[in-house]
């Protein structure tokens, strides 16, 4: 049953944009006729800590979140989070990362520093690594902010569903006057 | 027509289309998105209520003029619904009433994972549990359709991977043909005296018998035989989890978790040759069918603590596990109080003074969190101001001016407010600060009796602390700046030394309201690096607008990031150096 489900895993920091991307990531699998659930917790973890955000699709879905260890596609949107959550990705698991560095309460305190090398420690395990200069590409898409749809666009291009229905499922999501900086901002992470 | 909508708007969706013209409700994560997204239809009256109690009443009364109604609440919410939820199961209802907890296992945002099915069966009510976003809609429908049948209130038990997991569901048109609401005089039936009451509990047994039986037959609890060796028994989210990991297994998969289906349960017992439950926390279905005199195995091999997951239970079962990866120790990352948060320095301070916390349910909970660390209790929402009474009433006197209870607005006004009563009338010599950000703020910025406005967006009567606190009788009564660390310093030592009850208000917005002119972004601050000494004093407040940024040898500098700082003011007033000002 797993094998005809396609597996995603969105994961990073509250506050940047994850919810939005994988509601993208939902009515695009949806206007393009397959089933599809997926699952995040709100809340508590909205506050700055990490958030995991689960999107599946086929024929027919069951679990709303990923198996652990199952993941086909890791959508990280800062670096250690990606990290953190590489256990729930199954072997040979498609990895697209920003190249993004939040330090967390510790490493801002100066009790810990942010563990250097995490990029090769990913691409070691998962060779299948697309490492996206979000921020850098948001800017040049017209705003600091775009950067979830940047890395949205990038892991559009490993998932087999036609271009149309990512830019419907844009036009819907995201609110009219952000839609022009966001189809540029998608498209930019599209042809990477 | 097709949509992806999370349980909790599928939810909203059923109330929509069964007719409901009255929702209540008090925000409680994952639950506060019902609300949310029901005023999307307009013709529902639905409101914020200052607590659950308050919420199920007016769904009570809603329901006995005649109208559907729905209330919706966090699985702690029913604790404090209970009271009148336990005598709605004898009075019945008119129009349906459904009550709608969202539970948490896990406690992905919660104090406790108390398992709310124990709640229908001590309170003799129907529970109905979907395991989508296409049966929270169905099943919130049906859920009125039931109630008004069986004379009963529903509760529609949902958990966070229901609440917060989004489906596909097809959208139906809304019933016609309800009748009117008017007023019916009953009152043999609405006046819960002892004599009444004593002819209303019989009914409500043999509501409950019947329910058992008619279950068998429900199109909800539906038996779905495959592979008989393995037979499993369950409902909500584990359902799809077991077709997931077991799509070979037979199951009855129950929508209807309370009463149970009994007969059904017998058949399908003894077409399959091991039996078992697959469920979230207490055993509920699994000791009721073993009282039923079945062989069943269930929590011998599944924990009583937390959600289940595929992964759980394909070990459960003995089943290969997956071989993943393993990563080594990374830095955690805990939630925290947002840049500017008028919290921070309120924790600051209480830190300073070495004060007992007696804490609540909010925002404000991480300021037991390093480096704030200023919390010594919490246990549910309004508990600060009791147990601060508590508290002075058994230790010393050098001791009891420590004591202070923290509580936020909304939870002031939940079940604060009778606390501070009960310290106010039996004189209990401590002190309590109402952190007032003029929002319910934790589940997301939701309005509040003290807010100004309704769930609706309505301007609405504010609740003056001030004067709503010298009606309680506090003598002393303070308001502070929590942005001024020496001003909230100096009220607090003051009001902590003083043998008598008092009270101390901070007074300033979260900095997350986006409502035009309540809270204004100053100026951001900057470090300078030349004065900069490294001495870390500003980090002590844990902003995460502030970064200690390691230097050559031990000499470091802070670093204010200019996109997190909200120009607060706070760090600013920790430099003795005089390093941090506003950016020009």
């Amino acid at each position: 049953m797993s094998g005809q489900i396609t597996n995603i895993l969105l994961v990073g920091v509250g506050g940047q944009g994850i919810l939005l991307a994988s509601e993208i990531l939902s009515e695009t699998f949806m206007l393009a006729g397959f089933d599809v659930k997926k699952s995040e917790i709100h809340g508590m973890s909205q506050r700055g800590g990490s958030v995991v955000s689960h999107v599946r699709y086929g024929r027919e879905v069951f679990s709303p979140i990923v198996p652990e260890g199952e993941g086909d596609i890791l959508f990280g949107f800062e670096l250690m989070e990606t990290c953190r959550a590489l256990p729930l990705l199954k072997k040979g698991g498609k990895v697209v990362a920003n190249d993004l560095r939040i330090p967390p309460p510790s490493v801002l305190m100066g009790q810990e520093t942010y563990p250097e090398g995490l990029a090769d420690r990913i691409r070691t395990e998962f060779p299948d690594l697309l490492l996206v200069d979000g921020q850098q590409l948001a800017m040049d898409a017209g705003n600091p902010r775009v950067a979830n749809t940047v890395l949205l666009g990038a892991v559009s291009k490993r998932i087999d569903i036609a271009e149309d229905y990512w830019l419907k499922a844009l036009e819907k999501l995201v609110p009219k006057k952000a839609l022009e900086v966001n189809r540029k901002a998608f498209m930019l992470g599209r042809n990477l | 027509m097709h949509e992806i909508l999370s349980g909790n708007e599928a939810i909203a969706r059923g109330a929509h289309e069964a007719g409901v013209k009255v929702a209540s409700a008090y925000p409680g994560t994952p639950s506060t998105e019902i609300l949310e997204t029901i005023i999307q239809y307009k013709e529902i009256d639905a409101s914020w209520a200052p607590n659950e109690k308050v919420a199920l009443e007016v769904a009570i009364g809603a329901s006995f003029g005649g109208g559907r109604a729905l209330v919706a609440m966090k699985h702690v919410g029913v604790n404090v619904a209970a009271d009148p939820l336990f005598t709605l199961s004898y009075t019945g209802v008119n129009g349906g009433l459904l009550l709608v907890v969202a539970d948490d296992p896990e406690m992905h945002s919660s104090q406790n994972e108390q398992d709310s099915r124990n709640y229908a069966k001590f309170a003799k009510v129907p529970l109905l549990e979907p395991s989508d976003s296409r049966e929270c809609k169905e099943f919130t429908r049906l859920a009125f359709e039931l109630s008004e049948r069986y004379d009963t209130p529903v509760i529609l038990r949902s958990t966070t991977r229901i609440s917060h997991g989004k489906s596909i569901v097809e959208l139906d048109e809304p019933v016609t043909g309800l009748p009117e609401p008017r007023l019916v005089r009953n009152s043999a039936k609405l006046v819960m005296l002892p004599g009444n009451a004593k002819v209303r509990h019989p009914l409500v047994e043999e509501r409950m018998a019947k329910l058992s039986r008619d279950g068998s037959t429900l199109a909800i609890n539906r038996l779905e035989l495959r592979d008989t060796s393995i037979g499993i028994i369950t409902s909500g989210v584990c359902y799809q989890y077991v077709r997931e990991v077991l799509p070979d297994a037979s199951t009855l998969k129950l929508g209807m978790v309370h009463p149970l289906p009994r007969d059904l349960i017998r058949k399908f017992a003894a077409q399959v040759d091991t039996l078992y439950v697959v469920e979230e926390l207490d055993p509920f279905i699994e000791e009721q069918v073993k009282a039923m005199g079945i062989a069943v195995t269930g929590k011998e091999i599944f924990s009583l603590c937390g959600e289940l997951t595929p992964g759980r239970i394909r070990k459960a079962f003995g089943l290969p596990g997956v071989e993943n990866s393993v990563v080594e120790k990374l830095p955690g990352r805990p939630p925290n109080m947002c840049p500017g948060c008028p919290h921070r320095g309120v924790f600051f301070a209480l830190n300073q003074l070495k004060a007992y916390v007696t804490g609540d349910i909010g925002c404000y909970t991480l300021g037991f969190m390093p480096p704030l660390s200023a919390m010594d209790t919490c246990v549910c929402m309004g508990a600060s101001i009791g147990t601060a009474t508590g508290v002075v009433k058994v230790v010393s006197e050098e001791e009891r001016k420590k004591v202070v209870a923290v509580i936020g607005d909304s939870t002031f006004l939940h079940t604060g407010i009778n606390g501070l009563m009960d310290m106010v009338y039996n004189n209990a010599p401590a002190t309590v600060v109402i952190l007032d950000n003029r929002i319910t703020a934790m589940t997301g910025r939701q309005e509040n009796p003290a807010s100004g406005f309704t769930l609706t967006d309505e301007p609405a009567q504010r609740i003056d602390f001030p004067l709503l606190c010298k009606a309680l009788g506090v003598k002393h009564i303070r308001v502070v700046n929590p942005l001024d660390l020496e001003e909230t310093k100096r009220v607090l030592k003051e009001e902590m030394a003083r043998p008598e009850p008092s009270v101390i208000i901070t007074d300033k917005p979260c900095v997350l309201i986006k409502r035009e002119g309540v809270f204004t972004k100053g100026p951001v601050y900057q470090v300078d690096a030349e004065q900069c000494t490294g001495c870390r004093a500003c980090l002590k407040i844990g902003c995460p607008a502030i970064e200690w940024q390691p230097g050559e040898g031990k000499q470091g500098k802070a670093f204010i990031d200019p996109l997190l700082c909200t120009g607060c003011d706070v760090c600013r007033q920790l430099c003795k150096f005089d390093a941090i000002g506003r950016s020009k």
